[in-house]
């Protein structure tokens, strides 16, 4: 506790040079909070947006389909499993047609993919109740955000799509945009036409197919059936966890500097404090404390910085974050189109695990750097260094 | 009196005779002029078709944001071998495509590589014209998979036609419908439309500066149309066309594409 009080006097004395170094450590505290909240935050968000938007608590494939193949579609469609139909009536699955097919917005030529829904679904958050009632000349269809905005297609227009049916006759009709919608899951948006199913099958002369199922929480998941294969949460989310591990990689690094620059402040006053301070040294150990209790005290005076400025951080950081963590960090524009699951604005969430590990990691990092130079007062001459000759 | 008589009949008997045996032919040239579709079909594929063909030509897009024009000579052989050399503009020149049967390749010296086409890569436009690759590929004889009829004549471009509509004998073909105008003295089609299943014009094609070349009445300009597009429609320009022409094996290697 002495030792305490000694270094906390000892720091405090220091005055500004304490001070700068205490708001360099304790912006590291922050960055490395903040980046870590957001890619956190990121992370939740891009995975709730996936299941409420695109993949349910889980899917079935029709084996062979690879959505980043397109080779894959023309083949890819499969009965429904007996097994599964319950569960399909109830709702508690829903099967998607995909085919590739041309689309004619303004007299330009598309490759898009079509996809088939059931109108009355409510499993994933596409409005395909807009879907119902597509019987007339034109067929309903809802699309994306970014889908709309790239073809300049609006509420109720009329656009050509051209299609092969399962024979590789060519079919067209008119689709009438019936709901646009916003979401931020691009995989569900970006090039994609979404009709209803019964209609699809009827165009492509697939009674009975889909390309894909996708499952609600209600529905178990080992079910197995021949000729579809199960993709769980971990295979469907692999992609997002990806993408935050290489941006966490990446902010990991910057945060890393900003430490660094920060401990070698930390360092740089521990070494000149001990250069300066040699008379100090040298008259404790002829007072009878041992050569390890000074180094200890040099340490903790080091570490202190680590304690203030994790003070300093709550000051103006809970402040700041807690004020982020509800307004959101809005994101550029051009992440809209880059096509992974990113919202307008990133909510940022701090966990209590992240502050705690963030607060010792750094407080271990700075007792090392304030440790090291410090051991050079275990071979310091407490004679010589009274009478202030630099050893 | 008996021997006249007999002679009368006898003669009377050849005429019956020879009518009987004459009549079909007679139909067609003397009655109502009108072929069925098959002969029509048939006598187009004998007009158009060679064991081989080299020729130059100019492929014009009208695109809606401009014009591009490119220059080309292509070697074929019946209707299952190809091969394309880009020679204009500079940024084409050196490209080469290679067909044999449903296979396609292409060549881009800028990549200095060669891709198949394939999949939905066969959906696409070639260069940007109103032809995708798999319009290309379709090279199937309409006698072998459609049942023709003659619905009626027709003038276009001052020429007299008949109108002859084409229904796929199986459900496996392209286009379910298409309907063809074609030249009555010279069995040469003059425009081509391609239906999709569910009645709507999908394609136009306009045949026109037919030329007698080699004993054939032959179409050297031809105006292909993606009816769903807006844009002018891609033109192609046959300058030189000779047939029947010795053609090297080696023309239609893999190798030729580099």
């Amino acid at each position: 506790m002495l030792g305490f009080k000694l270094a906390l006097r000892n720091l405090v004395g220091a005055g500004l040079r304490t001070w700068l170094n205490v708001l360099v450590l304790s912006l590291s505290y922050v960055v490395i909070i903040y980046v870590n909240g957001m890619l956190h935050g990121w992370d939740i968000q891009a995975k709730v947006d996936m299941k409420n938007w695109e993949i349910g608590e889980g899917q079935y494939w029709c084996s062979g389909y690879d959505p980043l193949d397109p080779f894959t579609l023309q083949e890819s469609h499969c009965a429904f499993p007996q097994e599964f139909m319950p569960m399909i009536q109830s709702g508690e699955v829903v099967p998607v047609l995909v085919s590739l097919a041309s689309f004619y917005p303004e007299g330009r030529i598309q490759s898009i993919q079509l996809k088939g829904i059931p109108a009355g679904q409510d499993l994933i958050r596409i409005p395909t109740a807009s879907l119902a009632g597509g019987e007339g000349e034109a067929i309903k269809a809802v699309v994306g955000r970014r889908m709309a905005k790239s073809n300049q297609l609006k509420v109720g227009d009329l656009v050509t799509a051209r299609w092969r049916d399962r024979n590789g006759t060519f079919d067209a009709t008119d689709v009438e945009i019936a709901a646009i919608f916003s979401c931020d899951v691009p995989s569900v948006d970006m090039g994609q036409i979404w009709i209803d199913l019964d209609q699809m099958q009827r165009m492509l002369g697939m009674p009975g197919e889909a390309t894909l199922l996708i499952r609600g929480d209600k529905a178990p998941p080992d079910l197995t059936t021949a000729g579809w294969v199960e993709k769980d949460l971990k295979i469907l989310l692999a992609e997002v966890d990806e993408l935050i591990k290489t941006k966490s990689f990446a902010s990991t690094v910057m945060a890393m500097i900003l430490l660094a620059l920060a401990l070698l402040a930390v360092f740089d006053t521990q070494v000149l404090s001990i250069f300066r301070r040699q008379r100090e040294i040298g008259t404790q150990i002829a007072l009878g404390m041992t050569r390890w209790q000074v180094v200890r005290l040099f340490t903790l005076e080091g570490a202190m910085h680590a304690v203030l400025a994790a003070i300093v951080a709550a000051l103006y950081g809970i402040p700041l974050l807690a004020m982020q963590a509800r307004s959101g960090i809005p994101m550029p524009q051009s992440t809209d189109t880059m096509g992974f699951a990113i919202a307008e604005k990133i909510f940022p969430v701090y966990s209590s695990g992240l502050i705690v590990v963030t607060i010792i990691f750094i407080l271990i990092a700075a007792t090392v750097v304030s440790y090291l130079p410090a051991r050079k007062i275990s071979r310091l001459n407490p004679t010589e260094a009274i009478k202030g000759k630099i050893q | 009196m008996k021997n006249v008589i007999t002679l009368n009949t006898r003669k009377t008997l050849i005429t019956l005779l020879s009518l009987i045996i004459l009549l079909p032919y007679l139909s067609i040239s003397l009655l109502g002029q009108t072929p069925t579709a098959q002969q029509i079909l048939e006598r187009i594929d004998r007009n158009q078709s060679a064991d081989s063909r080299i020729f130059t030509a100019s492929m014009i897009i009208h695109a809606q944001r401009g014009e591009r024009t490119m220059e080309m000579k292509i070697w074929s052989v019946g209707d299952q071998k190809s091969f394309t050399e880009y020679l204009a503009p500079a940024r084409e020149k050196g490209t080469k495509m290679l067909k044999l049967a449903d296979q396609l390749w292409m060549y881009s010296p800028s990549a200095d590589r060669t891709i198949q086409i394939s999949g939905h890569m066969l959906r696409q436009s070639v260069m940007g014209s109103d032809l995708s690759y798999e319009d290309m590929m379709d090279d199937q004889r309409l006698t072998d998979n459609y049942d023709a009829q003659v619905v009626g004549p027709d003038t276009l471009g001052g020429r007299d036609c008949w109108v002859l509509e084409l229904r796929a004998r199986s459900t496996d073909l392209a286009y379910q419908r298409r309907k063809m105008w074609i030249d009555r003295e010279r069995y040469v089609p003059l425009k081509e439309e391609l239906y999709a299943k569910s009645g709507k014009l999908l394609k136009q094609t306009l045949l026109s500066d037919v030329k007698l070349i080699d004993g054939r009445w032959f179409p050297t300009r031809v105006v292909y149309q993606d009816m769903l597009k807006l844009g002018g429609g891609t033109e192609f320009v046959i300058h030189e066309i000779r047939f029947n022409v010795p053609i090297a094996e080696s023309t239609f290697n893999k190798s030729m594409l580099k």
